[in-house]
């Protein structure tokens, strides 16, 4: 049964050091404030998963928390490359990064398998694809039926998934709109979630086939209004763009990221992020 | 020569959009490939359906999307599908007609590296890696590259093979067991290049207007092969760029009109 708690409770109560962490939202519905509370608590050694791991991945491995990723594009997306992950793959900081990579195909079938509770995904892929060579855990499997020969990556099962959604009733059940990435998948496949949501409302107001996780499907519940800023909530405020092209700047030296993550994230809080919003905002 | 009214890149998108039909279902790469589908859609292919990685089906945006997941592609589509269902129904399933990919580097053979430059356990530069594409390189019926030529980018043996085209060319896509047709066009700022239908190596067959044999060899770094017989591709009608350019001055003011005051990322 999820609780209703704060963005620091839910954190601590759920992310330990050590632990396997997907933070997902595809472009859309990014959860900044849960990485960002993760970040000021200080977890060590995480296996950061995620498909696109942005800007929100650049902050926590510069900031020295992860020693895994396990992606499948890795870029600021319409922007560039990712300098904080560059520098700790390139140049080793803050700290060496151990990398598992894939297509997003492997990514997306790897979530899905995790949350069907199979041990792993079986699909068309890699075909000539060198990242077969270099990740160990591609392998390929035989149909049994045909003989063709598929791909096969483990299912991912992140011990605590964190999203963004939009709306939650009073009991608890979420509402996911707009475009829906991988976060049913990954919440589905992970032994804890904490979900944020822009706003408590008394009735969902949706559709018959609406993307909603019932109360009962994660651990924990955040109201976080702007908490996907600079990504957007569809319904709610637009995608920040100007701050992702800011980022590349930010993120070009070690000093300016320092100084960065102290003023907008060490010294703010969940609450920092309504205002970011202001002017983005796009309903009434 | 007189003064072209147009840029190289300009060229290039409008004869990448040209490559596309009313009848398309086509996977859209960012970057330059979004640009010249959506150019398609507004010109001579106003039904072809556009698809993006993040689940939009049948999208059509007023502006170019800085992210292959802005709200704008998910407003305007006709259905907008989980990324699972993306992979697995819509490009496994075989649907998609058309993948339209970028470069970072790129072989004659037109098997794309985006994911390092050096060695993948010690890279000089570690790139984004490989996103959707090695599977839709694998999937879509056929595949359209589009970049700028440069000899960083088109090189004669690239670092790593993010995505297979047509391997060592011959039949080497069939011998790993793949249905479809691979790269059929690449599309540069200076010429559209199709695959010889033996070796599978890249040729030039159409020269954009004023540039030589030369220019497309400088900014190769393979030796370029040219088609028996090479056209010169049309210039941009008055209607394909003034298409292009409003797209682009729509899709500038809408980025600069969501610059924020707020400081945080």
């Amino acid at each position: 049964m999820a609780k209703f708690q704060t963005l620091q409770q839910a954190v601590a109560d759920n992310l330990k050091d050590g632990d396997s962490v997907a933070f997902e939202g595809f472009t859309h519905l990014i959860p900044h404030a849960a990485a960002h509370e993760v970040i000021r608590q200080g977890r060590k050694d995480l296996t950061l998963i995620r498909m696109t791991p942005d800007v929100v991945y650049d902050q926590i491995i510069g900031m020295g928390l992860a020693k895994k990723l396990i992606f499948s594009y890795a870029g600021n997306p319409g922007v560039g490359l990712l300098r904080r992950v560059r520098d700790a793959v390139e140049n080793q900081w803050p700290q060496p990064l151990e990398l598992e990579e894939h297509s997003h195909a492997a990514m997306a079938n790897a979530y899905e398998a995790g949350a069907a509770g199979l041990p792993c995904a079986i699909f068309r892929g890699y075909l000539g694809a060198e990242l077969a060579r270099v990740n160990p855990r591609i392998k390929t499997i035989e149909c049994p039926f045909t003989g063709e020969t598929l791909a096969a990556v483990p299912a991912l099962r992140p011990d605590v998934t964190f999203i963004h959604a939009q709306k939650a009733d009073r009991k608890g059940n979420v509402l996911i709109e707009g475009i829906l990435g991988v976060q049913k998948e990954a919440v589905l496949a992970a032994h804890r979630s904490v979900i944020t949501f822009e706003e408590l409302v008394d009735d969902l107001d949706s559709h018959p086939n609406a993307c909603i996780l019932p109360h009962w499907t994660m651990s924990a519940l955040c109201q976080v209004p702007g908490g996907a800023h600079p990504s957007y909530a569809s319904g709610y405020y637009t995608r920040d763009n100007s701050n992702y092209l800011a980022w590349d700047r930010v993120a070009a030296d070690r000093a300016t990221f320092l100084a960065w993550m102290k003023d907008n994230v060490l010294e703010a809080s969940p609450d920092d992020f309504a205002s970011r919003v202001s002017a983005l905002r796009t309903a009434a | 020569m007189s003064q072209q009214d147009f840029t190289p890149d300009e060229m290039m998108t409008i004869a990448a959009s040209r490559a596309l039909k009313n009848d398309d279902v086509c996977f859209v790469g960012i970057g330059a490939p979004s640009a010249a589908c959506n150019v398609a859609r507004l010109t001579h292919a106003p039904d072809i359906t556009l698809i993006y990685e993040s689940g939009t089906i049948g999208t059509a945006p007023d502006v170019l999307p800085l992210s292959i997941g802005d709200g704008e592609l998910c407003d305007t589509a006709v259905t907008t599908v989980s990324v699972p269902e993306m992979f697995r129904y819509w490009l496994q399933g075989g649907r998609v007609t058309i993948g339209f990919l970028g470069a970072a580097q790129l072989d004659r053979f037109g098997n794309i590296n985006t994911t390092v430059i050096g060695e993948y356990d010690s890279p000089k530069t570690r790139l984004p890696g490989g996103g959707g594409a090695p599977e839709i390189a694998s999937l879509s019926g056929e595949i359209y590259i589009t970049m700028k030529q440069s000899l960083r980018g088109m090189v004669d043996k690239i670092d790593f093979f993010t995505s297979f085209g047509h391997g060592e060319g011959g039949d080497h896509r069939q011998r790993l067991g793949m249905t479809t047709r691979g790269p059929t066009m690449l599309i540069t700022d200076l010429a559209i290049w199709r695959p010889d239908s033996e070796t599978k190596s890249f040729q030039v067959v159409s020269l954009h207007p004023g540039v030589t044999r030369e220019a497309v060899q400088a900014t190769c770094g393979w030796q370029v092969e040219f088609a028996d017989r090479v056209d010169e591709t049309p210039a941009p009608s008055e209607l394909e760029l003034d298409t292009l350019r409003a797209l682009k001055a729509r899709t500038k003011a809408a980025h600069e009109r969501t610059e924020n005051k707020g400081e945080a990322a």
